[in-house]
């Protein structure tokens, strides 16, 4: 299992491959990885993260120590950053690895659902027009009421 | 105690951190305490549904105890992912 929150880009594909490398009887390797979205009017400057050092990270360990004994994973993967993104920049990523590919896409729905309404972070979309707090949705807090 | 503020909770009060001595025995009590300071304080406070709040880096209620408690922060709905 590996936790991250860093500030820095990463390379989503090459943290994949680190991933998948070593399994052992794991059949199935499921990621997410979450991407600035540029706003409809394509004027989004910057996405800032911020977030709780130290409640973020074990926040997050706890999750996926969750979804470890619950989908019975093979190995977690969160990597989340913070500061300041340029649109289509990596946001963060999951991977989940399971024997079978059932246990290996929920466990990852499950840490998003998560991560997105209990994981200390809080994102301010920069545009043209200035700077505005991103506000949760009740959706994503209905979508807990699934697990 | 250390209080910690995040997001737009830190903008409207104005610091991200401070050291406050309380008696309060619940973040409730430590909120009524906060709000009867300083105007900043009232506008940050004005609506409780709309702030979530961790006691020693755990999520909990408003009404959660502060005996021996160490670090309390307030903040808006997380908005990771």
């Amino acid at each position: 299992m590996r936790i991250s929150v860093q500030e820095a880009a990463f390379d989503a594909g090459a943290e994949l491959t680190a991933f998948s490398t070593g399994l052992t009887s794991q059949g199935a390797v499921v990621t997410f990885t979450g991407i600035v979205r540029n706003s409809p009017e394509g004027d989004l400057q910057a996405m800032e993260i911020e977030h709780y050092p130290g409640m973020t990270e074990a926040s997050l360990r706890e999750m996926a120590q969750k979804a470890m004994a619950r989908f019975a994973l093979g190995d977690v993967l969160v990597i989340h950053r913070y500061g300041r993104l340029a649109p289509d920049e990596v946001i963060m990523m999951v991977a989940t690895a399971a024997p079978h590919r059932k246990a290996a896409f929920e466990a990852a729905d499950f840490l998003m659902d998560y991560l997105k309404s209990r994981a200390p972070f809080w994102k301010r979309e920069i545009t043209d027009g200035g700077a505005t707090w991103v506000a949760s949705k009740d959706a994503d807090e209905d979508a807990l009421k699934r697990w | 105690m250390d209080v910690l503020y995040f997001a737009w909770v830190r903008e409207r009060i104005g610091l991200p951190r401070e050291r406050i001595e309380t008696t309060a025995a619940t973040v409730r009590e430590l909120v009524a305490e906060l709000v009867a300071r300083e105007e900043r304080y009232a506008v940050a406070f004005s609506d409780l549904a709309a702030l979530r709040v961790a006691v020693d880096q755990e999520l909990r209620d408003f009404d959660a105890p502060l005996a021996g408690v160490r670090e309390v922060a307030f903040f808006p709905p997380m908005t990771g992912g």
